[in-house]
């Protein structure tokens, strides 16, 4: 009764607000379409210095190898290694491929032979990249060598062939484990700051002071900030759900009702929080600088940007407490598994019950009277 | 029953602050009782407190017999608040902003109408302008009607007339008066102490204390001392040489004249004119005037 009263005013209030309508379907449109690009992981263009202590008619035929890949550019090739290593130094070059004196020899004679990589890691992203590709072209090279019959064997000759079969995204494509991500972070925006924002606002208005002294109860007086925010977020992974597939033809495999389920829970988790965070703060700027502290952590150890499982200890811990971590894999786990809400139960009841803890508090905590 | 009993109530704020030190009074059905004193007397935080938006650390109140504290719920029902600042939705129309007040209250625009007509009537043609656009006057109209529209049994204003223009201040007043005719019991604050004659009784506050608690009329009856207004050329010097005349109690700024008390009846006025124009004043007066209220505050905040 008296929730239907304040549900028509926060309508009415946001539905005037022309600005939070364009958020709603802009923010997930631009979180789409401009990010996943921005955020690739691909690793091209790698700089090659390149010495060649041979020059045989072996040697040339691998340097062609690694002009003709589209991961690495030949910077440079000289016959001494001090002039590449300041290739290096300088920045011009990120890795230098050293082939021994003797290589077509050595092969030839003995079917294996040593060649030297030496990679700048002060990013060590590129430097591990640089080098795993590096090592996959150089084991394309023997495989070839050895298949062309009247050449030895092999450079390298594994015991054991290592047959990667990338599953659930087959081509690798880092695009397609960012956009589910990117779909919570619109919902964490959405969900999270708005409604952490919407109390202070009435604080610094004055006009809760109003709002107080009337026979409002806290709990309606919470649904009904937190109803429409709901609202809001549901329309806004809808878009987003539009446009993961109008932009990059990725559609869930699993089902989407399983989509809507988890989605709808987290905006209540994160919308909960954000109230919480507005009863507790006494100014728009407190709530924001707060909120924002508690965003940063919750994306970074989400999952989404490194794995949780390469992190240490406690901040697997921290990691535990966070709804983002559980959101990103439910999002993944549908989108490219096809995962059902039976498979995640575990994520399912977390959410449940951080949804609870963070609503409950922020109900207790309204306080109408100092 | 008294409308309002409000019994030694005490604030003090975090920081050692004290906003109120035993403050206690005690409103009729249906009178205007008027707070008067300046900005930083603690007024807000009586008002606070009256409205059970604030816990008072020692002392009790009680509106329409039930207590602030343990009763606040079936308070916030019967009580009107304005607060001393803007209050209602900016981006919401008047319309919209008074039709959700008389609808958390569980009534509507339509059931009160007639409390809130008079002002509403002026209002009216402005109904689908948002609130954020009004004059301060209108803001201020708009405000009461919202305290209003649930028929409160009480109401609370909080210096209703600041920042508004004399035209609007005498209207608001008119319409307080009205509303007094009614049966609803008003306490209301205000810095102005021309508007003090305009309630029923008032009390005087500084530093969080009463001063003096009576009808406007009896206050002004209680000072005794004779009293002169002063005017020059030159005011501010004339405030100064005034202070130094022996024989002058009293001295401050009224408007566009100085007041000032004298101690005892032994005061001549023509001395001091003749001493003035020797300190090189021109165009002085001096007249015997009636004090009035703000005579009687500085007087008695000077004790």
């Amino acid at each position: 009764m008296g929730l239907k009263y304040l549900l028509e005013k926060e309508f009415k209030q946001l539905l005037r607000n022309k600005f939070m309508v364009g958020v709603a379907v802009m923010f997930p449109l631009a979180v789409l379409l401009i990010m996943p690009w921005a955020t690739n992981l691909d690793i091209k263009n790698i700089q090659v210095a390149l010495v060649d202590n041979d020059h045989s008619p072996l040697s040339r035929d691998l340097i062609r190898q690694i002009e003709h890949s589209t991961y690495f550019n030949l910077q440079s090739q000289t016959g001494i290694y001090r002039e590449a290593f300041a290739d290096l130094e300088r920045w011009d070059a990120d890795l230098i491929l050293e082939i021994p004196a003797g290589f077509e020899y050595d092969l030839v004679q003995f079917g294996t032979t040593p060649v030297q990589i030496t990679i700048n890691t002060v990013n060590s992203m590129k430097g591990v990249m640089g080098q795993s590709y590096m090592n996959e072209l150089l084991m394309q090279y023997s495989r070839a060598l050895a298949e062309t019959g009247n050449r030895p064997s092999s450079i390298v000759s594994p015991k054991v062939e290592l047959i990667t079969q990338y599953m659930y995204n087959p081509t690798l494509n880092y695009r397609f484990t960012m956009i589910p991500g990117l779909i919570m972070i619109t919902l964490i925006i959405l969900g999270g700051f708005l409604p952490a924002v919407n109390i202070v606002v009435e604080k610094e208005m004055g006009t809760i002071e109003q709002l107080n002294v009337t026979p409002i109860g806290k709990f309606a007086f919470i649904l009904a900030k937190l109803i429409p925010f709901w609202i809001i977020g549901l329309v806004a992974v809808s878009f987003g759900f539009l446009f993961a597939w109008l932009i990059y033809g990725l559609v869930p495999l699993g089902h989407f009702l399983t989509l809507y389920f988890f989605a709808a829970l987290f905006i209540l988790t994160m919308t909960g929080f954000g109230l919480l965070i507005s009863n507790h703060s006494a100014t728009i700027q407190q709530a924001l600088f707060v909120m924002f502290f508690f965003v940063i952590i919750f994306i970074m150890l989400s999952g989404l940007l490194t794995p949780i499982d390469s992190m240490p200890g406690w901040a697997k811990g921290i990691a535990a407490f966070t709804p983002t971590k559980y959101v990103v894999n439910v999002l993944q786990s549908v989108y490219l598994r096809g995962s059902t809400i039976a498979d995640l139960w575990i994520d399912m009841l977390v959410l449940i019950a951080m949804t609870l803890f963070f609503n409950i508090w922020a109900v207790i905590s309204y306080r109408k009277s100092q | 029953m008294k409308a309002v009993v409000v019994d030694n109530i005490h604030k003090s704020y975090e920081g050692g602050i004290r906003a109120l030190s035993g403050i206690s009074f005690d409103a009729d059905r249906g009178e205007l009782f008027g707070i008067i004193g300046p900005d930083g007397a603690g007024k807000t935080t009586l008002f606070r407190i009256m409205a059970t938006l604030l816990l008072a650390n020692e002392g009790t109140c009680r509106i329409d017999g039930l207590d602030v504290v343990d009763d606040y719920r079936e308070i916030r029902k019967r009580v009107g608040y304005m607060p001393g600042r803007f209050s209602l939705y900016q981006d919401l129309t008047v319309e919209e902003n008074l039709g959700f007040f008389a609808s958390v209250f569980r009534t509507t625009i339509a059931e009160n109408y007639h409390l809130v007509e008079d002002i509403y009537k002026q209002l009216e043609p402005f109904k689908r302008r948002r609130a954020g656009k009004l004059s301060g006057g209108m803001k201020q109209k708009l405000a009461l009607c919202c305290a209003l529209i649930h028929k409160p049994s009480v109401l609370f204003l909080d210096e209703p007339t600041t920042g508004v223009d004399p035209v609007s201040r005498k209207e608001f007043w008119e319409m307080l008066n009205r509303l007094q005719k009614q049966g609803i019991t008003i306490i209301v604050s205000t810095p102005y102490m021309d508007e003090a004659k305009l309630c029923d009784r008032i009390a005087l506050i500084k530093n969080g204390q009463f001063m003096s608690i009576n009808r406007p009329m009896d206050i002004i009856r209680q000072f005794d001392l004779p009293l002169y207004a002063v005017k020059g050329d030159d005011m501010f010097r004339l405030l100064h040489d005034v202070r130094e005349y022996k024989g002058v109690d009293h001295c401050y700024v009224s408007g566009e004249f100085h007041h000032f008390t004298v101690a005892d009846g032994g005061f001549d006025s023509s001395a001091l004119l003749a001493q003035l124009q020797q300190k090189g004043h021109s165009a002085v007066r001096i007249e015997r005037v009636e004090a009035n209220i703000e005579d009687c505050y500085m007087r008695l905040a000077k004790d």
